[in-house]
């Protein structure tokens, strides 16, 4: 059998040859490298223009956009039916295909966050250094973190006043730089998309641009939420400690999220606004021209896929958050239900398009029928099936986690 | 300007020329090759012939070893029935490997369409297979250089370099490309390269037992499919996408996807 | 000046990419007479394809030694099909296979005579049968001479 038949049920006339071949790790791919170029935009809004209520979730957003570009390029590894060959992009790169671009652009921008996370936490690095040098008898977990922060400084220990100064000078230069980069990291896989002239849905100029500002919608909404989630995860814990004088008391802490919360949210409904009317425009042009491919499309998109686009997307994904997060008097658990719907409805974005682009035959003349795989009977299934698209989706958090003993994303002082 | 500077700015000035025309080269070398000139493969299916009989799809897949119970084939042939109210019906049975052996056409999900023989205008068969584009999407579209176009304008895949990643066959017009269930990378029809380099015909030209399917040369002038394709009415599918397809078909009649 | 650190560290990472390159690399690797748009590949795969094994021989390869089949076959209306179409690819027969199967199945000629009610094609114009009332299930050449259509078996 062949393999992609496991998934696609096929209707009316479709030729042979067509399968749903790119599917959930396809989906996850642009999703999570959406979430690397808006988080990293969100940081860069603090470290490039100086926006001072963005402080904390900078500090937080740069680290999870690294943790999340570490993750970004497993779904493709699940992907590809030749895994072992991966590297043959950064061989033999053929830079008339988009995804060539790949290589270059995540060995870029992952230096440009790894050089701003360095220039960012190198005094962190140093004094952590510096303290265990002088400590005799390390313990086995102490002597590997030594080694591992001796590295980090890559030799460069001064931490005097002019030394720190080059690193702040450093940093805004990065922020700066990394993000069209960014955006770049992103608007080439609505690139690879929109360019496809064979596939009536993909086919537009604009998909790089609705990529790229959904991209930071989700950018925004995942920092948001992944920071009110730790906050509280802080509150729980500084209210165990409260007999501590040098921890933060829960008061202090509850008036930082909620001011930061309000500044953000602003952010991120400015970018959905952007990203909808892009779509919207999309939409109502394909319809107004009805060129050839517009009968099957409309069947398409008003018919089979309308509960994916217009209740999923569109009403539960963007314009319910949008009203939650403009009536007056914001609350924390208000903002957490539509940061998660913002983060669905983005999600349905990718996949009304990768998905929605291979439901119809290039006959014109018939559909394809995604059946994502929920229980998995072999690798094969897992690795594009819903246990895949889940183990992507919670390692960032889980880097994050582990990143998050090396820099020190959560003291309230800073670097800086 | 001083001689100094003007020496620096010589030798500055040569050195961007000589990068420039060293890159243009690389990207754009003239193209000296005897090959290039004196041939380039082309195909003519004549779609008044065709009895769909299917036994070009058989040939092909035991010629080119594609399993043959794999729902893939590198060609198939699709039939269209069109009835008095003008309704079109099309279908390719398991890419017509065992041929139509029944008058009903098949319409996915296990439903099928019986029609009455007193309501067919007209019903025809059109054997399809790769196109062989002078400008193929599919390899400007392949991220690591695994499939590429010979100096006489076929298309192949090399098996020991494709990655999986699929982007070829999301950029092929025609939805020639599959991915071998086997080896695990893309395939495709090349009109069975390693018999025509040995002048024979490819699998599915000698199958066919009506000559519904030609191979030929655009370059040799004496070539009986050339001067088809010079002097009568022949038609390429799917012009508008640009790819400048190679496959040229007699009857393609409206109706055809 | 410390500041360049991270851009050595970077470089020295372009620099193993480098290196592996031309390890791994093939040599024939590069841009082939099309150009680097279309002429962006390893040149020995060519070489590769032609080397596959052909299997299917053609008519001229089977007259020889079965010169009499071939009589038969010729004065029929089946003069048309490639002996290979039914009796299976020639590939080094006699030396390999020793012999070739045929196929007697009904599929096999139902492919051509099922007849379709197609009036702008030539199928319509072969002479065919119903499948499920001609009778049904059975081998058609055990009533029916393959190799000379007009005579009985």
């Amino acid at each position: 059998m062949v393999l992609e038949e496991a998934w696609t049920l096929k209707e009316l006339f479709v030729y042979p040859n067509e399968y749903i071949y790119w599917s959930i790790q396809i989906v996850m791919y642009p999703f999570m490298t959406g979430l690397v170029a808006g988080a990293f935009v969100l940081s860069s809004l603090y470290h490039l223009f100086g926006i001072k209520p963005l402080k904390e979730m900078a500090q937080f957003s740069l680290v999870f956009s690294f943790a999340l570009l570490i993750v970004a390029p497993l779904p493709l590894l699940f992907h590809l039916l030749r895994p072992e060959r991966n590297f043959y992009v950064f061989m033999t790169p053929h830079f008339t295909s988009a995804i060539a671009a790949f290589g270059i652009v995540i060995f870029v921008y992952g230096s440009i966050v790894a050089s701003e996370l360095w220039f960012l936490h190198r005094k962190h690095f140093v004094e952590v250094s510096l303290k265990l040098r002088n400590q005799m008898n390390k313990s086995l977990a102490e002597k590997i973190k030594y080694l591992l922060f001796t590295t980090f400084t890559l030799g460069a220990y001064d931490a005097g006043e002019s030394a720190l100064k080059k690193d702040h000078q450093a940093v805004k230069i990065l922020a700066g730089v990394g993000v069209p980069i960014a955006c770049f990291l992103h608007g080439y896989a609505g690139f690879i998309f929109g360019s496809v002239k064979a596939n009536a849905l993909w086919m537009t100029p604009l998909m790089p641009v609705i990529f790229i500002m959904s991209a930071v919608v989700s950018g925004v909404a995942l920092c948001m939420l992944t920071y009110i989630i730790t906050m509280e995860i802080r509150k729980l814990m500084a209210s165990r400690k409260r007999s501590l004088s040098h921890h933060p008391t829960m008061e202090d802490i509850r008036g930082v999220e909620f001011y930061e919360m309000q500044i953000t949210s602003k952010y991120l409904i400015f970018f959905m606004i952007f990203s909808l009317s892009l779509e919207l425009l999309d939409l109502v042009f394909r319809g107004y021209t009805a060129v050839k491919s517009w009968d099957i499309l409309r069947n398409v998109i008003y018919g089979k896929d309308f509960t994916n686009i217009f209740v999923l997307q569109y009403t539960l994904g963007n314009l319910l958050p949008f009203i939650l997060l403009l009536i007056p008097g914001l609350t924390i658990r208000r903002a957490v239900l539509s940061l998660i719907l913002v983060l669905f409805g983005v999600f349905m974005m990718r996949w009304n398009v990768v998905i929605g682009g291979q439901s119809f035959s290039l006959t014109f003349a018939g559909y394809m029928h995604y059946q994502l795989p929920i229980i998995p009977h072999d690798i094969e299934t897992f690795k594009e099936g819903i246990g895949g698209a889940l183990l992507i989706g919670g390692m960032p958090f889980f880097l994050f986690w582990v990143l998050s003993k090396i820099f020190p994303v959560f003291e309230l002082k800073g670097s800086h | 300007m001083n001689r100094r500077d003007f020496l620096k700015f010589a030798l500055r000035g040569s050195a961007a020329l000589a990068l420039a025309k060293g890159l243009d080269e690389i990207f754009r070398p003239s193209a000296g090759h005897a090959s290039l000139k004196t041939s380039r493969w082309v195909f003519l299916v004549d779609t008044h012939k065709c009895i769909g009989c299917g036994f070009c799809v058989k040939a092909c897949k035991i010629e080119n070893e594609i399993p043959f119970e794999a729902n893939v084939s590198r060609t198939w042939v699709e039939r269209y029935v069109v009835t008095k109210d003008r309704e079109v019906f099309a279908d390719t049975p398991k890419e017509a490997r065992d041929g139509f052996t029944t008058g009903r056409v098949d319409l996915g999900l296990g439903k099928y369409q019986d029609i009455k023989k007193e309501n067919i205008d007209k019903a025809f068969f059109v054997p399809k297979l790769c196109n062989q584009c002078e400008k193929p999407p599919c390899v400007q579209v392949c991220p690591v250089g695994a499939t590429y176009q010979t100096a006489d304008g076929l298309t192949l895949v090399d098996r020991q370099w494709c990655i999986g990643c699929g982007y070829c066959i999301m950029a092929c017009p025609y939805g020639m490309r599959f991915f071998h269930p086997i080896y695990r990378v893309a395939d495709k029809c090349n009109f069975c390269y390693h018999r025509i380099n040995k002048g024979m015909k490819p699998a599915c030209v000698l199958a066919c037992p009506v000559g519904a399917r030609r191979i030929g040369n655009i370059k040799d002038p004496g070539d009986p499919v050339t001067q088809v394709i010079q002097t009568q009415r022949v038609e390429i599918h799917k012009g508008e996408y640009g790819t400048k397809p190679q496959v040229y078909y007699l009857g393609l009649s409206e109706e055809v996807r | 000046m410390y500041v360049l650190r991270p851009l050595y560290v970077v470089l020295a990472l372009v620099g193993v990419i480098l290196i592996a390159r031309a390890f791994i690399v093939p040599k024939d690797f590069g841009i082939h007479e099309k150009g680097y748009m279309y002429g962006w590949y390893r040149k020995t795969n060519e070489e590769e394809w032609k080397a596959l094994k052909v299997k299917y021989q053609g008519k001229e390869y089977c007259k020889d030694c079965h010169a009499e089949q071939d009589q038969q076959v010729r004065s029929s209306r089946h003069n048309l099909i490639e002996c290979e179409n039914c009796h299976g690819a020639a590939l080094e027969h006699p030396i390999d296979p020793q012999k070739l199967t045929l196929d007697r199945s009904r599929e096999l000629c139902l492919r051509c005579h099922t007849y379709l009610p197609y009036p702008t094609s030539k199928r319509s114009e072969i002479k065919g049968i119903e499948p499920d009332q001609h009778n049904p299930g059975g081998e058609c050449v055990g009533c029916h001479n393959s190799h000379q259509a007009s005579k009985p078996h």
